[in-house]
């Protein structure tokens, strides 16, 4: 597969998780969506390190799969203790953190 | 015998001091025994020293206290300085002080604040001390602003009625006007000499300040701008009028005798500055002759007998200011001295008077009280024979006429100056008669329930006998050579020479004023004894020139106009001080940013990531655009 | 080491202060009154001693040194020195501490030792910057002062104190960085011209600065002085600040922190800038005169009587900015003086407005009146300091301001002029002062009115004799701050004052004088 192909793949999968967050209010498929921008980064960066030949690209995806991993066991936690507190997972129910 | 000088100006002090820190102790006869014998004493020191020093008047003694303070080359020192022309000054402070002091036990012995009048009193005998025996003008003017307070104090000594209150507002603001343009005056002085030590200034003025030069005229301007607040003259007379809210001992001792000749005193004192501006001197003289003619025609149509002595006293400066305006020095401080005596004696008689109808001011509501009050009576006539000048007896005759003849004969007189002043004369014998034929003479409506004691008569009789006979010290030459007074001042000030010297028409003027005094006596007698209701119909007649006349050809209007309604706008508009309000709207343009950036804000995820993926978008298209 | 001792008696005191009022108040106050009075004494006794001891430093020029490295990485040191200009206003410092403490002595009762502490670790501050000579100390202790003078007017002012104790954070807090912000910048161009960073202020004053650059660094010391003085038109915080806050500390704002304003043009602006200032006086004057005249106008329109006194402290403010800005010694000299009268005098005022709203609960001048028969002492100390405050001579203030005016004139006539017609606005606004509280017919509600109490009479009959004693024999005061006003105007390289021809000067055999100080 060619680069571009590739990029334009990774654009649509960003798009999507992008839109996914911004219009889902269940903080769940938030995640989910946020997921799934953080592998279209991925993506992106494998595409473009075997264009190059270049090793390095695969090496940021692991980064990058490890930060995922970190920021979902983070982010569930803090899921349950918001269920736990305000019994909803509705991310407009909870906007106190308001200025 | 000189060094004494420093005690003459101490015990008035002490006298002050411990009248108004123990008032409250001191038994009634304490505060008298304080009050007046700290100035008794004084004028009893005067006496020795100006004794000795009739024995050997020339030279000037000096005596320094401490030195007051030094910066860069100004350093005035606590100094003072006598010489003939302060001597004489002292003399008639002392002297007629003592005389108002002692009448003042009796006349304010029923007041509540007996003790602070007597501590004001002697705070300003003084104060008035140290402006005429200050060596330097630093020291001048703490003496000048010294009497100013307590003119303010004393014209306010009611304090409690609203109108005193105002009336010494008035005179203070007034004067002190005049004041800052004398203090600018020193400045102007020291920026070019680098001193103020008054002997010094004047020996250094005619080297460094050429005759008719502008920084001279600057410098006598600024001067004179002080000396006419002072010594109430044009402009700045108004605030002489409304002074007489103050005890009568007051508008005796202050404002007839000594502090509003101030203003003669500060000029006589530096003459030489004004010499060298010649135009000022005319200046001089045409204030004098402009305010004795508005003064004069003014006290015409006065009703309250204490309102026709004070525009009299602006009137009486104005032939001061005159005599000095056409350098006849000695004729304006010798017009001064005799000043002092008749018109404390006129004022203090008045107060008597004034007593004696239970506080009733008004001339017209009296009457007939020659018989009652007999010693009054002969003692304010005398008075008021001495300022109507009456020839030959007075001795407001002979420094009258002094300075009526040198202001035609002398080397800057004219005709014009002496028409005024002749004018002046007549007008002054009108007033003066008048207000005696209506207070004393006629029919009496009132019963007088109040006998003046010794304390009031003495000093009555002292001062009568000295209005008639102070004459004789300086007679014109064309009668009898007697030249004790200017030859005495002329250690301190130049002679004056007149021009002309033609006896024949030196007797002339004396017989023109002579007849003019006489002439407005008979005037005053046919109108007010004879045909009494001529000028009641004329009041009825002409009431707007009455009016006019009565409030002093209203110059407090034009002021109303000019000053006191700019300033109280002055005072109304910016309030809350508009800078003020642009800091206030820095903070709520602030509070306004907060409250629109807040908005954005509001705690939604999603609103969030909007925002960044818009924020990311639109970095991006920036990138790509351009 | 007395110099730091001054300053630390004043912090442990307030620390002592604090502690000692969860047991005994009254303790709390008697420390806080040793403190300031043992520091007063100690001062009093330098100033006495120090004719008999010239130079006790190695300079020759400060009375008293202590200097200690701080902070020595970035060059900083505890650089503290005393000369006659800084021992004047250490001595009003104290002074004027001990009168607070005594006027606070009964009206603080919420959060006494609290309130100590601030007003002790105001007066440190105050210490401090009369003393530092290395600019970061010197900007640390004007911070120091600034912050418990928020407490004391937001904790313990009157109705609008929370508005009135951000408004002067705010403004000195701002024209306080901007002084940062030069001083940050002449260290760095010091030391990149010399390689030797420090603070140290006789070093930076070798700096060189090309006339721009001095002018911008000069409008940032400005600007703060300006604004502590206050100068028109950066004058705003003050009537709020003066108004709302406790009787004691209106005292200490109008009596020492407006001096440190000028404390610092003397000390900091003159001998860093001498061209920019030069350049900038006319300016300076120009606005001393509207300080003058625009703070007296706005004090006549005032129907608050402490809002009236408040700027009057504008108004008597423009003279030492005037004074300042004439650079002459006449006018300088004027300027020291100034700065002690007015302290004395305003405070004055202020200890009375207080004593009279503590017994009337009002401040509306028009609902007072008459009040001279029911409080005859008060009436006459009022009337003394309302004549000390329009000028009478005889006291104070009028030495100072004949000085300041006589100086200007030789300057610029024109703002002498213009400056002297504020005597006469002076004198309405005092008159207002005097007469409409005490004269007139008396006002119903005044009845059970009482006069001043022994504490109070003791307080403002000191004031008194003070303000008299600068007014008949200032002479010492000027004395021993004429030498650094001498060498600080010749430092600044002012020696020719326009208009003013030395030939003239020699032959009026006047120039000696000047010469002495050398």
């Amino acid at each position: 597969m060619s680069l571009e192909s590739g990029l334009i793949l990774s654009g649509i999968l960003f798009m999507i998780g992008l839109t996914g967050v911004m219009i889902r209010r269940n903080i769940i498929f938030m995640l989910l969506s946020v997921e799934i921008m953080l592998n279209a980064a991925g993506i992106a960066f494998i595409f473009a390190g075997s264009s190059r030949a270049d090793p390095n690209g695969q090496i940021m995806f692991l980064f990058i799969l490890a930060v995922a991993a970190a920021e979902v066991a983070i982010g569930l936690a803090l899921v349950i203790l918001i269920y736990q507190k305000f019994k909803t997972l509705d991310i407009d129910g909870i906007s106190f953190m308001k200025g | 015998m000189q060094h004494l000088i420093g005690y003459i100006v101490l015990f008035p002090f002490l006298g002050f001091l411990v009248l108004f820190l123990l008032n409250r102790y001191l038994s009634k006869s304490m505060v008298s025994l304080i009050g007046v014998g700290s100035v008794g004493i004084p004028a009893l020191l005067t006496m020795l020293v100006g004794l000795n020093y009739l024995n050997d008047p020339d030279g000037t003694v000096r005596v320094e206290t401490w030195e007051w303070f030094q910066a860069g080359s100004l350093d005035p020192g606590i100094t003072f300085l006598l010489d003939p022309l302060a001597l004489i000054f002292v003399f008639i402070v002392t002297f007629v002080g003592f005389l108002i002091h002692l009448y003042s036990v009796e006349f304010m012995k029923n007041d509540d604040g007996y003790g602070r009048f007597f501590a004001y009193m002697n705070l300003f005998i003084g104060s008035m001390l140290i402006l005429v025996l200050a060596d330097n003008l630093v020291f001048l003017y703490l003496g000048w602003e010294g009497v100013g307070l307590c003119s303010f104090l004393l014209i306010g000594f009611w304090y409690r009625d609203p109108e005193n209150v105002k009336a010494a507002k008035k005179a203070f603001v007034v004067t002190r006007i005049g004041d800052t343009s004398m203090v600018i005056g020193l400045f102007l002085l020291f920026a070019h000499f680098q001193t103020l030590e008054i002997q010094e200034l004047l020996a250094a003025i005619p080297g460094k300040w050429a005759e008719g030069s502008s920084l001279a005229t600057w410098g006598s301007i600024l001067l004179l701008g002080g000396a006419v607040g002072k010594s109430a003259q044009l402009p700045l007379q108004v605030w002489l009028p409304d002074a007489m809210a103050g005890p009568s001992p007051v508008s005796a001792l202050i404002h007839a005798a000594t502090m509003v000749t101030a203003g003669v005193y500060l000029i006589a004192r530096t003459h030489v500055l004004f010499l060298q501006a010649p135009d000022v001197m005319e200046g001089v003289a045409i204030i004098g002759a402009l305010t004795l003619l508005i003064a004069g025609t003014s006290a015409l149509t006065q009703t309250d007998i204490k309102k026709v002595l004070a525009y009299s006293t602006i009137s009486q400066i104005g032939y001061m200011f005159l005599a000095l305006g056409v350098g006849a020095w000695s004729a304006a401080v010798f017009h001064f001295m005799v000043h002092a005596f008749f018109k404390a004696l006129l004022f203090l008689a008045a107060g008597a008077v004034i007593l004696a109808m239970h506080h009733e001011h008004n001339m017209f509501k009296m009457g007939g009280l020659r018989k009652r009050m007999p010693v009054i009576f002969w003692t304010f006539l005398a008075g008021a024979a001495s300022l109507a000048a009456v020839p030959l007896i007075t001795a407001g005759f002979y420094s009258k006429d002094a300075i009526l003849w040198l202001s035609f004969a002398g080397e800057k007189g004219n005709s014009a100056l002496w028409l005024a002043g002749t004018a002046g004369a007549f007008i002054t014998a009108v007033y003066t008669f008048r207000m005696i034929f209506v207070t004393f003479y006629g029919k009496q409506d009132h019963e007088t329930a109040y006998r003046p004691g010794y304390l009031i008569l003495i000093p009555l009789i002292v001062l009568a006998v000295f209005s008639m006979l102070a004459g004789f010290i300086e007679m014109p030459h064309n009668m009898a050579h007697v030249d004790l007074f200017s030859g005495f001042v002329q250690f301190s000030l130049p002679e004056a020479m007149p021009q002309i010297n033609k006896p024949g028409l030196e007797w002339l003027f004396q017989g023109i004023s002579s007849l003019m005094t006489l002439g407005g006596i008979f005037t005053a007698y046919f109108l007010y004894l004879r045909r009494p209701e001529k000028p009641r119909q004329w009041a009825h007649q002409y009431s707007r020139t009455r009016q006019f006349l009565l409030e002093g050809w209203k110059f407090d209007r034009l002021y109303r106009y000019l000053v006191i309604r700019p300033v109280t706008y002055l005072s109304e508009v910016n309030r809350e001080d508009f800078i003020d309000r642009i800091y206030i709207l820095m903070a709520e343009s602030t509070r306004w940013w907060h409250t629109l950036l807040v908005k954005t804000q509001n705690g939604r995820v999603r609103w969030y990531i909007m925002g960044t993926a818009l924020g990311v978008l639109l970095i991006l298209a920036i990138i790509i655009l351009i | 080491m007395t110099l730091l001792t001054l300053i630390g008696i004043l912090m442990i005191g307030g620390f002592l202060a604090w502690l000692s009022a969860r047991w005994n108040t009254s303790l709390t106050r008697w420390i806080s009154l040793m403190a300031c009075g043992i520091n007063l004494i100690w001062t009093l006794f330098i100033w006495f001693g120090q004719h008999s001891v010239p130079a006790i430093s190695a300079h020759g020029q400060w009375i008293l040194e202590y200097r200690q490295p701080w902070i020595e990485r970035f060059g900083i040191q505890f650089y503290l020195a005393l000369d006659g200009l800084s021992l004047l206003m250490l001595m009003l410092t104290f002074f004027l501490g001990f009168i607070s403490v005594l006027v606070s002595w009964h009206q603080i009762r919420r959060h006494a030792g609290f309130y100590y502490f601030n007003l002790l670790w105001i007066l440190a501050g105050i210490t401090g910057v009369f003393l530092a000579l290395d600019l970061f100390l010197f900007y640390f202790f004007w911070e120091i002062m600034l912050i418990p003078m928020y407490f004391l007017i937001g904790i313990w002012g009157y109705e609008k104190r929370l508005y009135a104790a951000y408004k002067f954070f705010l403004f000195t807090q701002a024209s306080g960085l901007l002084m940062f912000l030069s001083i940050l910048s002449l260290y760095f161009i010091h030391g990149a011209q010399t390689g030797v960073y420090t603070f140290d202020l006789t070093e930076l004053m070798e700096t060189s600065l090309s006339s721009s650059l001095s002018l911008f660094l000069m409008a940032g010391f400005l600007i703060a002085f300006l604004v502590k003085l206050p100068a028109v038109p950066f004058h705003n915080w003050l009537p709020d600040a003066h108004t709302e806050a406790p009787t004691a500390g209106s005292v200490i704002l109008a009596g020492l922190l407006l001096k440190t304003g000028a404390y610092g043009l003397l000390r900091f602006v003159l001998p860093l800038f001498p061209e920019a200032v030069l350049e900038f006086a006319p300016w300076g004057m120009f606005l001393g005169a509207i300080s003058i005249l625009y703070g007296a106008k706005l004090a006549f329109s005032q129907t608050d009587l402490k809002r009236l006194v408040a700027y009057t402290s504008v108004s008597h403010m423009g003279f030492v900015l005037l004074g300042v800005f004439a650079l002459n010694q006449v006018a300088v000299q004027g300027v020291v003086i100034q700065m002690i009268a007015h302290g004395i005098s305003t405070g004055a005022l202020f200890i009375l407005v207080g004593s009279l709203q503590e017994r009337v609960h009002t401040r509306e001048i028009s609902a007072f009146g008459g009040l001279w028969t029911k409080v005859p002492v008060m009436g006459s100390i009022a009337l003394i300091f309302a004549m000390a405050s329009l000028g009478l001579p005889g006291m104070g203030n009028f030495i100072a301001e004949f000085l300041i005016l006589a100086g200007t004139f030789q300057s610029s006539v024109f703002f002498s002029v213009m400056a002297a017609v504020g005597l006469i606005a002076a004198t309405l606004y005092s008159l207002r002062i005097f007469q409409q509280v005490f004269q007139g017919s008396p006002s119903l509600r005044m009845e059970t009115l009482s006069d001043l109490n022994l504490r109070e009479m003791f307080i403002l009959g000191i004031m008194v004799i003070l303000i008299f004693w600068l007014g008949l024999y200032p002479r010492p005061a000027l004395d021993t701050s004429q030498k650094t006003i001498h060498g600080l105007l010749q430092r600044s390289e002012i020696s020719a004052i326009p208009g003013e021809d030395p030939p003239d000067h020699a032959e009026a055999g006047v120039g000696i004088k000047i010469q002495e100080g050398e």
